[in-house]
Order: C-alpha cells, then sequence, then structure tokens
C-alpha cells in the first residue's frame, strides 16, 4: 500500500547488487538516520538517553554481534556477556595504563582483545556442536567473570573489581552529556551495524549459513570449516567486546564483573530469538523489545493490581517479569521461530497488495 | 594423605548429587531429543512445592506425593503446551524454549509458594559419622552419606524400571527412533509426558537433598548449572554416565578447590578461591577436545 517497487529496473551489477536496491527503502532508512541523529539529540530528555535510547543502542551491538555467530553461522553461544566483559575491562586498562591513548582506539583495541579471546573459546567449536558447545561456551562466561573477580591487575586494584571509567574524551571534546554519548554510541553502532549488514552479504556471510545449515556439507563443498568457524566467532567477539565498551564508557560509567552475567548472556540470546535470528533489524528489533517489556511491566502491573484491588509488591512485578520473558521467548519460538524481523517482512509483503490481494 | 581422602570422599558423595540433577537432564534427552535447560528450575519448584505443602500441615510423604503430583502436571502441561507444538524444528530451537521455560517456572514458582528461603526438614542432620571420626579420623557427613545412598538407589530403581517393565521398554524405543516407535503403536504423546513426569520426580528427590541441606531457595535453580559439565562429561544419553560424570566432577571440583588456590595465589599472590564455578567446565572442555561424546555418549556419525 505505501510503496511498490515496480518501474525500478537494475542496468548494472553494482545497482543489483547495493545494500537497499528498493529506492524508497533507501529513502526510509536515510529518513530514520536522519530522525535518529537530529530529531531525537534535539526532542529527547535526559530520561530517554540514560534509561532506554543508550542501553538500547549498546545492547543492539551485543545483540548484533551474538546473532552473527549464532544465527547466521549457528554457534549457539551462552557467553556473550562475558566478552561484553573483557570488551569492557580490556578499554577501561588501555585507557588507564597507556599515556594518551585515544579513546576510540581503545575500543577497537578492547574489540580484538575480545575478539582474541573469543577465538580462544571458539575452538572447541571445531570439534563439538549444538548443546555440547552451548554448555561449552558456559566455560567462558564463568570462567571469564571469575578471572576479572581475582585478578585484581585487570581491575586496577579496585576493590572487588569494579571499575570506574573517565568521561570519553575524542580529540578535546568530552562527551559528558547524555545527548553527546548517544551521538556517539549511535555512530558506532550504526558504522558497526553497516559493516555487519554488508559482512553477511559477502562470501564470508554465505559462508557462515553454508555451516549453519549443515557444516559436513559446507565442508564438502570446499568451505574451510576451521577458518569460518573461528572468524564467526572473532567477529561475533568483537562486536560484543565493542558493545561491552560502550556499556561501561557510555552507559553505566562504573562496572563490576558480576554485572556481566550469565543473565545478561540469557538476555542477549532472548533478544535475538524475539527480534529474528539470522536478521540484521531482527538484533535491533529484539533488543528494544526486551529493553521495554520490563518498563512496560513496571507501568502496566501495579495499575492492573490497582484496577482489580490486587495487592502487587515489587518483587510479584519482578517474578511476573521472569514468567512473562519466558513465556515471550516459549511464544516466539512456537509461533514465529523467525521473530519479530520476519513478522516486519510479513507485514511489509501483505501491506504491498493491501487492500487488493488478488 | 588423610585430609586428600577426606576431600575427595566428600567431593564425590557431592557429585552424586549432581549425577541426580544429570540424570533428570538425560532421560528427557534419551527420551525425546529435548535438552532441558529447565531441570534447574524443575528442582527449584519441586522443592519449593514440598515445603509449601509441608508448611499446609502435610507431613513429609504426604507432601512428597502432592508435590510429585504437582510435578507430574507441570511436566504434561509442558509437554502439551510447548513440546507438541514444536514438533519438528531444530533441536537448538526446543532447547532455547526450555530455557524460557525455565524463566516461566522461576517466575512462577515463588508466585505460587512466596520468595522467602525456607528450611526443609527431613529427619537428616548435617553432622560427622562418629564411628568414622573415631576409628579414621576423618569428616563424613552423615546426610552426604544417606544423600547418596538414595540417589544411588533412585538411579538403580529407574534402570531396572527401563530394563525390565514395559513402559520402560517404550521409553527406549521412542529413545532410539520416534517414527519407528510410533508405526509399531506405542503412544507418543504419552511416553513423553510420562518421561517428563518422571523427570519430575528425579527433580523432586533433588529438590529435597539440595533443599534439606542448603536450605529452599533461588540458588536450586543453580544446580542445573552444576549439573551440565557433568552431562558433557558423561554424555547426554547415558545413565551411568550422568553417575560417573557426577562422581568424576565431584571428586575433582573439591580437590581443585582445595589445592589449585594456593599454588595460584603463590605465583600471582592475592585469593583465588571460588574456581569451583568453572572448573568443571573446563575441565569438561577439555575432555570434550579429546571426546567429544563424552565418556559413555553415543557416537554421532554425519551424513550428507
Amino acid at each position: 500500500m505505501i510503496y511498490r517497487e515496480t518501474g525500478q529496473f537494475k542496468t548494472s551489477y553494482a545497482a543489483d547488487q547495493q545494500i537497499f536496491p528498493i529506492r524508497q527503502d533507501r529513502i526510509g532508512i536515510a529518513i530514520l538516520l536522519a530522525f535518529a541523529f537530529v530529531v531525537v539529540p534535539l526532542t529527547a530528555g535526559n530520561y530517554w538517553f540514560n534509561a532506554i535510547l543508550i542501553p538500547f543502542l549498546i545492547f543492539s551491538l551485543a545483540a548484533l554481534g551474538l546473532n552473527i555467530l549464532t544465527g547466521y553461522a549457528g554457534q549457539l553461544s551462552l557467553g556473550s556477556a562475558a566478552f561484553m566483559a573483557v570488551g569492557a575491562y580490556a578499554a577501561y586498562n588501555f585507557q588507564v595504563r597507556i599515556e594518551g591513548m585515544p579513546v576510540l582506539l581503545s575500543f577497537i583495541l578492547a574489540g580484538l582483545t575480545a575478539a582474541g579471546v573469543g577465538i580462544l573459546f571458539g575452538l572447541p567449536s571445531l570439534r563439538i556442536k549444538g548443546f555440547y558447545l552451548a554448555v561449552a561456551t558456559l566455560a567462558a562466561q564463568f570462567f571469564i567473570v571469575w578471572c576479572l573477580t581475582k585478578f585484581p591487575y585487570l581491575s586496577n586494584y579496585s576493590a572487588s573489581g569494579v571499575i570506574s571509567v573517565p568521561n570519553v574524551e575524542i580529540l578535546g571534546y568530552t562527551f559528558d552529556t547524555p545527548q553527546s554519548r548517544y551521538l556517539l554510541v549511535l555512530s558506532i553502532v550504526s558504522l558497526m551495524a553497516l559493516l555487519a549488514k554488508n559482512m553477511v552479504r559477502s562470501s564470508t556471510g554465505r559462508a557462515w549459513m553454508a555451516v549453519r545449515d549443515m557444516d559436513v556439507a559446507a565442508e564438502v563443498i570446499g568451505i574451510r570449516l576451521m577458518r569460518t568457524k573461528l572468524l564467526a566467532f572473532a567477529i561475533s567477539s568483537f562486536y560484543c567486546g565493542v558493545a561491552g565498551a560502550l556499556y561501561a564508557f557510555c552507559y553505566l560509567g562504573s562496572v563490576e564483573p558480576d554485572g556481566f552475567s550469565l543473565d545478561l548472556s540469557f538476555k542477549i540470546l532472548f533478544m535475538i530469538i524475539v527480534g529474528g535470528v539470522g536478521s540484521i533489524l531482527g538484533s535491533f528489533l529484539g533488543a528494544a523489545f526486551i529493553l521495554l517489556v520490563p518498563i512496560f511491566l513496571d507501568i502496566v502491573l501495579p495499575w492492573l493490581s490497582e484496577l482489580l484491588h490486587l495487592p502487587v509488591d515489587s518483587a510479584t512485578v519482578s517474578h511476573m517479569q521472569l514468567m512473562v520473558f519466558g513465556e515471550l521467548i516459549m511464544f516466539f519460538l512456537i509461533v514465529e521461530p523467525h521473530g519479530l524481523a520476519r513478522l516486519w517482512q510479513i507485514g511489509k509483503e501483505k501491506l504491498r497488495l493491501w487492500p487488493f490481494p488478488h | 594423605m588423610q585430609f586428600f581422602l577426606e576431600v575427595l570422599i566428600g567431593g564425590l558423595l557431592s557429585g552424586v548429587m549432581y549425577s541426580l540433577v544429570a540424570l533428570g537432564f538425560v532421560l528427557i534427552f534419551k527420551a525425546s531429543g529435548v535438552f532441558n535447560f529447565a531441570q534447574g528450575a524443575m528442582v527449584f519448584f519441586a522443592a519449593l512445592s514440598l515445603v509449601g505443602c509441608m508448611e499446609k500441615g502435610a507431613p513429609l510423604w504426604l507432601a512428597f506425593i502432592l508435590a510429585f503430583g504437582i510435578m507430574t502436571l507441570l511436566g504434561i502441561a509442558t509437554e502439551k503446551f510447548v513440546l507438541r507444538k514444536m514438533v519438528n524444528q531444530p533441536p537448538i530451537s526446543l532447547f532455547m524454549a526450555t530455557i524460557g521455560l525455565a524463566f516461566f517456572i522461576e517466575g512462577l514458582a515463588p508466585l505460587l509458594w512466596g520468595n522467602a528461603v525456607r528450611r526443609l526438614d527431613i529427619g537428616l542432620v548435617d553432622e560427622p559419622i562418629p564411628w568414622i571420626l573415631e576409628h579414621w579420623n576423618m569428616v563424613i557427613s552423615k546426610f552426604d552419606l544417606v544423600a547418596a545412598g538414595l540417589a544411588l538407589a533412585l538411579v538403580a530403581v529407574l534402570a531396572l524400571f527401563f530394563q525390565y517393565t514395559r513402559v520402560g521398554r517404550a521409553l527406549r524405543a521412542v529413545a532410539d527412533d520416534h517414527q519407528a516407535a510410533l508405526s509399531i503403536g506405542i503412544p507418543l504423546q504419552h511416553i513423553w509426558a510420562l518421561v517428563w513426569a518422571v523427570a519430575g520426580f528425579v527433580a523432586l528427590v533433588a529438590g529435597m537433598l539440595w533443599g534439606a541441606r542448603n536450605g529452599v531457595q533461588f540458588a536450586l535453580t543453580f544446580t542445573a548449572l552444576k549439573a551440565l559439565p557433568v552431562l558433557i562429561l558423561g554424555g547426554f544419553t547415558s545413565v551411568p554416565g550422568a553417575i560417573v560424570g557426577g562422581l568424576i566432577i565431584g571428586g575433582t571440583e573439591k580437590l581443585a578447590e582445595i589445592y589449585i588456590p594456593p599454588v595460584m595465589s603463590g605465583i600471582f599472590g592475592g585469593n583465588f578461591g571460588g574456581i569451583e564455578g568453572w572448573f568443571p567446565y573446563v575441565m569438561a572442555l577439555l575432555f570434550l577436545l579429546v571426546r567429544p561424546e563424552g565418556l559413555f555418549g553415543e557416537k554421532h556419525i554425519d551424513r550428507v
């Protein structure tokens, strides 16, 4: 209904292979980016930046990382929070220990550190798969968090491993207002999302998907399993690492190892299940959904309890949250295993024909 | 040497408790190919139901039966509302669904029974056995010994049940091949419901023992995390594997906890306690590199 792509003929390979082949999509994305970069910073309040927008972007990035590994390469990981922790602590250490280290460079180095750790814990994926691998990634989760707690060097000898990061400063400009931090995070996330989108359309991405669909078959047609799987682990961990660094530097300001617990890993996993496994858009949709559900419940449940005259305390609300989370996961897996991204696609296709489907 | 033995035996006994939880995983995995991450949550739910019934004034045996009834209902509901709707989906989706189920149960249990930490008294005390203390000068907990005995008995009963009863044979048939089992007239859905009920029973026993030992609290769900390395070590499909894996994990974990941190402190300085959290995983991981299917798991052959 909104638009049709009729009449847009491609006359060159370049035109045919661009990211958004339909003109209206390009315009839509441009409007979305303009909105995010210009309108939002001008209008949104501090609560929006600190409690919703910045964490949304950071979790989207982490979900993107996990989606590359789980959605595209098919290697289920339950340790994404640990790789975020590696990123956060690595960025902190590069900042603190090297005088005059540019922040962006330390983010990149943090991502690379996380990638290195990711490769290390991805090695078992060459021998094992499926549940065994999922359980093996739990080893990364527990081991890394333990290391960060127990080696005081990693947190610069602070008590119980809590690190407080300095303000981000790039070329003399200090990112101390929520707006500026939002813009920084948004730039990094947009750039990395673009990279990811291109990566999954490239030969690398196709190799990942082949491995996901059936790794023996992929190997038979000449895909190097070791390289492909480890690359997926490395890139996924890179994304998670950068997300972790942003999490510490632009969102919380001070983090502790226990903040990167198994629960966080599950949360990121839920984001990609709800949003859409194997979809870049899905990572964003899922992050928004998982982030907004608790806020929504916080508002709705007390209101509902007043309506029904039932006493509801905060503990009950948190239990209800768990239940709703669990239910949502099961619901999505049963009803729409490809998540919100797929629903969006279906909706678009329906609307294309509406109101005359035949 | 004596101290070593004491630690080892303590570890082995607690390892049996891990086996108990791992057993629940194995049962469901064998019968339906579902890797049930919610087993830990089920342990929590079962223990809470047991305590809840006892608080309402039921004696232990009655509370046990009631809790078993509740677990059976939970199992049947899971089969009916979740698993049946997910046939033909890849196992990894089923696994993720059970993570969702775990969250659901973790929210539901305290909502039904309250979230205070409760003591569970099953008439066993956690004290050293005087006779062993006297003659061997070792501290072996009476509770651990009885719990381990109970766990072993349960395993034996289950093994017999699988081997010699009609239902047990049906269960094994389903485990081998769903389609073949269906085609000779085994009601698949009944069997699945049954298996979830049995897993619920195992969770109940595990919850009772763990709950009596550490109090009935949310931390019971973490027993699942303890059982996972046991599973990888023993293999997902093997009941004896769960037992042997539990013993290995329990023993080495306690030994590692005692002997490794001092060595590391010697090298790096500082306190390195709490390696129990990850040591079993790393050990299981290293083990997997050598034997990807676990000790007793079935060797997996890929066909294109």
